[in-house]
């Protein structure tokens, strides 16, 4: 079964992070990924750009109207997201733990996939 | 979860929310810094017991400000104190005062909190150290190291500075559009001075961190003020100029010039920030000063090595940054790109007319040199370099003019 972690925290924080305490959590959260890429868990991950980078498309009206910032104003932003392919919501969950060992602060949501294409251009 | 480092990041970033809150309350910054700093004392008690509340800037404002009035109260009656318990009980009495925090007024708390930083009849110098002070929250003894004085004298300086913002009478009602983007511009050039004071640090001196502090103030300001080209421009950018970082300097601390740097060291993901911010930017179709240095910096960022670089494009930029803002410094900039495409000769006429009103600025002498060293020009090239050296700002900056110096002595 796929699943996505999407990963929310304060992007106030995360972003005012120095380079030394960013390299730090990445580096514990790439020794959680190697395990579970040796394990043949881990799917696609990405981490996004703060929201102040992003743009939005309403598309409620016509023409749609294009919004700088992200679509909803909110305490904590979707900084990134993990695929996962695990037996059931447990196993999602022990993954999720996991990264929040190595890395604490904010919010996993863990959503079941219902569709997942995979990268047309990976042969 | 609750460790103090966690809780440390997260009192910095709800900082300016929650000084600017309790300055619109207070209408005093010792008042409005006081309750914050007893916010925050609370907060590391009470956080690693019951877990960190839901919006960090409304507790502390909450907190402080029922602090201050706890303060008043009790000097006056002796009335004891509510238990910090019933305060960490937050649900209730945070949601409606976050509902109060609306958008808009929240947007001008934390611009009148940094407005109130770079009043005109301040100097820079006490812009930027009250900046950092109310705003960042960098202790007194960190600015001091930055800035290489002692303790006192930048206690002292914080004080003056305190003491004449207090007299400047800063209006507390929601201001007017105008006045608004005034306050806007104002902030944009103080925030540019603090990441200005760290760029050109070395990496190793205490003033180095105050850039990456600019580029966080300037996403603060972005959150703001998300469809701001100009915004968009500033935070661009000091992202591209800070994407340099790494290469800029030589181990032995001496500047390494931007056509001599080491491009595999730039970083990439620095660069793709300011580049999509850009890409916003001029979607606006609202050009200014800052979004045309952003595309300048963007120029070179996108040139895999040196003789790739576009000058004519950035001559274009330059003659526009000319007309939106004249300035000597400007036209010096344009005359490196001139060099390039037209050769020293042109660039060392143009800049010729400059040299009166630049004649304490030591990147003419040093821009200057370079052009007669180019043309063979040796003798008029070494009293331009003296020149240069004797109006360095930092070690690092007459270390790379001496080591020009060095490279005419064979030639003679």
């Amino acid at each position: 079964m796929l699943y996505t972690i999407l990963c929310y925290n304060d992007e106030k924080v995360v972003w005012s992070w120095s380079q030394e305490e960013d390299q730090a959590v990445m580096g514990r959260l790439r020794k959680v990924q190697d395990g579970l890429i040796k394990r043949g868990v881990l799917g696609p991950s990405l981490r996004l750009m703060p929201t102040t980078a992003a743009t939005t498309l309403r598309k409620s009206q016509e023409p749609p109207l294009v919004l700088d910032g992200p679509f909803a104003e909110t305490k904590e932003q979707l900084l990134g997201f993990y695929v996962i392919d695990v037996e059931n919501l447990d196993a999602a969950l022990g993954v999720a733990r996991e990264l929040a060992a190595a890395n604490p602060g904010g919010a996993y949501e863990i959503r079941p996939v219902a569709l997942f294409n995979p990268d047309p251009r990976v042969a | 979860m609750t460790d103090p480092a966690w809780i440390d990041a997260t009192l910095t970033a709800a900082r300016p929310a929650a000084m600017g809150a309790l300055l619109r309350y207070f209408r005093d910054l010792d008042q409005a810094e006081e309750a914050f700093q007893e916010a925050c004392l609370r907060a590391l008690q009470n956080w690693p017991k019951n877990g960190p509340p839901r919006d960090p800037a409304a507790w502390l404002i909450l907190v402080g400000r029922n602090a201050a009035l706890d303060a008043v109260r009790r000097s006056a009656r002796h009335v004891e104190l509510p238990s910090d318990e019933l305060l960490s009980d937050l649900e209730d009495s945070e949601a409606p005062l976050a509902e109060r925090l609306d958008d808009s007024q929240y947007r001008d708390d934390v611009l009148r909190l940094m407005f109130t930083c770079c009043h005109p009849e301040l100097p820079a110098t006490q812009q930027i150290a009250l900046a950092l002070r109310i705003v960042s929250g960098l202790t007194v003894k960190q600015i001091a190291r930055a800035f290489l004085v002692t303790e006192p004298a930048m206690e002292q300086r914080i004080t003056r500075a305190k003491a004449r913002v207090g007299a400047a009478q800063i209006p507390f009602e929601t201001p007017g559009a105008a006045e608004r983007a005034e306050r806007l511009a104002a902030v944009m050039t103080m925030t540019y001075l603090i990441f200005n004071e760290g760029y050109s640090a070395g990496l190793d001196e205490g003033r180095a961190p105050l850039a990456g502090e600019a580029i966080r103030l300037a996403r603060l300001l972005l959150r703001l003020f998300p469809g701001e080209p100009e915004v968009l421009g500033l935070t661009a950018l000091m992202l591209l100029q800070q994407s340099r970082r790494a290469a800029r300097f030589e181990a032995s601390g001496e500047i390494v010039l931007l056509e001599d740097q080491d491009r595999s060291r730039w970083d990439r993901e620095l660069i793709a920030e300011g580049v999509a911010l850009m890409d916003k930017a001029v979607r606006h179709n609202r050009p200014g000063p800052y979004q045309v240095q952003a595309a300048i910096a963007a120029i070179h960022s996108r040139a895999a090595k040196a003789a790739d670089t576009d000058w004519a494009a950035i001559d274009s930029l330059y003659n526009a940054l000319e007309s939106m803002q004249p300035s000597p410094v400007v036209t010096l900039n344009r005359a490196v790109a001139i060099a390039k495409i037209c050769g020293p000769g042109k660039a060392l006429e143009m800049i010729a007319p400059l040299e009166q009103r630049l004649s304490g600025y030591f990147h003419y002498f040093g821009a200057k040199g370079a052009f007669l060293w180019q043309l063979g020009r040796t003798a008029e090239a070494r009293v331009a370099f003296d020149r240069a050296i004797a109006l360095a700002g930092s070690p690092a900056e007459a270390a790379h003019i001496r080591r020009h110096l060095d490279r005419l002595i064979p030639a003679e």
